[in-house]
């Protein structure tokens, strides 16, 4: 184990009724860094991150967080979930969505402290959300939103930042801003951040190490080691090409496969 | 109109107003107005069974409310809670049409449970309301924060170790309870009113949560006792004036809300230029 990894994910398989959803699927995260979990929709990336969260039962392996086996509810867990719907007529701030991750789980009332003040509003300065910090929180943007959820998540200072497809939804200017944005708090809070996504090519300018998955299994790495033919093809089963131009990366089958779950990443679009 | 008798009403229209107002922030909140329109009317069919029996219509209140609150937390899991919600209704309306057929006197009575007789609330009538009022306004204030996270977003909530079924499955059981100690002074339509109304009126006025809730009571509070006023001068149903009064405040609240975005997108527009400029 490397000294720096905050989650550990060790041949870990689930199954639902029979059918494998995660496959001897291993690979750490590390402090400070940015891992992107890359997979087309329905390979087990949801499965695999609600594992890590205690939410899904595990048939095999084992999920450590900064050490220790995981629990359902450990404070070194941050989480953005992929789509919150909030309702614009919520009587809630963002300053108050971003508060509520101090304390939500706690019973009662207290009145939160100065520091606590101060921690809120350095938190909203830190993701670029005091321009719409008194705004209500449902009638934000998508962008606006994904800031204040990451907002939320980082003021309990976890070790570990959990995104389930932050990225779905958003305009591309948006996506290019939310990707800073998590490179910028991994290096500043040396949180280990993994983020879910279909799509790599936003991601390879920060992305330092990638959990390529595909029908439940996995190859993990930088990533030079991972996107490379010869891994991809065996991951895959049958032969794909890497192909990189213009600084982005490009999955192709060759013709007759069915690719589908290739294409919908690989990103492909004439234009 | 503020003679002897009508201490009691004042007193109990006062503690009922505080419950609805808090109950029914997280009511609106949770987009639960449906279970709040269920339980109270269904368990209405409750007090109809006790009363047969020879029982205190409390406690025919208080099962039926509760079955039908765990009812709902237990089976009605997401997406299917609207149709589990409605069996439970339509259950226990069922099984209040069967206890009625059997009892030949008390027609009255039966109007009093679905309009309220709060004109009429006698002395040892305040004492359970009172006692369940507390219960149930503690126990919204100990779940607070949860409840905030679980009603906006439930997957947060499991992540961090609250399981939102659980605390929804508490809010039903609040809201039984709050049901149970109302439904006998205000009837079952009117408690649902004062659950829906004012709360959703509150939430135009502020933008936080707390300032919100408390807008949620006072708002509750002004509605209740402006209706008992006017009910005691015109002799019409403290219910009527209930309904009238909730829906004038939401109106209110709209308007007030859509004249304030409006102000906002002008101050935005008005801004814009500066930004772009800037860039």
């Amino acid at each position: 184990m490397n000294e720096r990894a905050v989650l550990e994910v060790e041949k870990v398989s689930v199954s639902f009724s029979g059918r494998k959803i995660l496959d001897d699927v291993s690979f750490e995260v590390r402090r400070g860094e940015f891992t992107g979990l890359i997979g087309s929709n329905g390979v087990g990336k949801t499965t695999l991150l609600r594992a890590i969260l205690g939410l899904q039962r595990i048939d095999a392996g084992e999920i450590r967080v900064t050490g220790a086996p995981h629990r359902r509810g450990a404070r070194s867990l941050g989480y953005v979930p992929q789509k919150v719907i909030l309702d614009p007529d919520v009587p809630m701030r963002a300053r108050d969505f971003v508060a509520l991750g101090l304390d939500a789980e706690r019973y009662g009332f207290t009145r939160r402290t100065k520091e606590q003040h101060a921690l809120v509003e350095q938190m909203l300065v830190n993701v670029d959300a005091s321009e719409f910090a008194d705004r209500r929180v449902g009638g934000l943007s998508g962008g606006e939103q994904q800031r204040v959820l990451i907002a939320h998540a980082l003021i309990s200072q976890p070790e570990l930042l959990l995104l389930d497809e932050p990225l779905a939804n958003l305009d591309p200017a948006s996506v290019q801003e939310i990707v800073a944005l998590l490179h910028r708090v991994a290096g500043e809070y040396q949180v280990g951040v993994l983020l879910s996504a279909h799509e790599m090519n936003a991601l390879l300018p920060v992305m330092d190490r990638i959990v390529y998955l595909t029908d439940g299994r996995a190859a993990s790495g930088t990533t030079e080691e991972v996107v490379r033919s010869e891994v991809l093809s065996k991951l895959y089963g049958h032969h794909v090409d890497v192909i990189k131009l213009h600084g982005r990366v490009f999955v192709v089958a060759e013709p007759g496969r069915d690719n589908k779950d290739i294409a919908e990443h690989s990103n492909l679009t004439v234009s | 109109m503020f003679a002897g008798f009508m201490a009691n009403a004042w007193l109990a229209g006062t503690i009922v107003a505080i419950v609805a107002g808090v109950v029914g922030f997280f009511v609106v909140l949770r987009g639960a107005a449906f279970p709040a329109h269920a339980i109270p009317n269904g368990a209405f069919a409750g007090a109809a069974g006790a009363n047969l029996i020879g029982l205190n219509p409390l406690v025919g209140l208080g099962v039926f409310s509760l079955a039908a609150a765990l009812g709902i937390g237990t089976l009605g899991r997401r997406g299917r809670s609207d149709a589990v919600t409605a069996l439970a209704l339509v259950t226990m309306l069922a099984l209040g049409a069967a206890l009625l057929s059997q009892s030949t006197e008390y027609e009255p009575q039966i109007f009093s449970l679905l309009f309220g007789e709060i004109l009429g609330v006698s002395t040892s009538q305040i004492i359970p309301v009172a006692i369940l009022a507390v219960v149930c306004v503690t126990a919204i204030g100990l779940l607070y924060r949860r409840l905030l996270l679980t009603s906006l977003a439930p997957e947060i909530a499991a992540a961090r170790g609250v399981r939102p079924q659980v605390v929804d499955t508490m809010f039903l059981i609040v809201l039984a309870c709050s049901t149970t100690m109302t439904v006998p002074v205000v009837g079952a339509f009117l408690i649902f009113t004062l659950m829906i109304g004012p709360p959703a009126a509150a939430r135009c006025f502020s933008d936080r949560p707390g300032p919100a809730l408390g807008g949620s009571v006072v708002i509750a509070l002004l509605t209740l006792w402006a209706a008992i006023a006017c009910s005691y001068q015109t002799n019409w149903p403290v219910g009527f004036y209930v309904g009238v009064f909730s829906a004038t405040w939401y109106g209110v609240g709209r308007a007030y809300l859509a004249s304030r975005r409006g102000r906002d997108a002008t101050t935005s527009l008005v801004r814009a230029p500066t930004a772009s400029g800037s860039l």
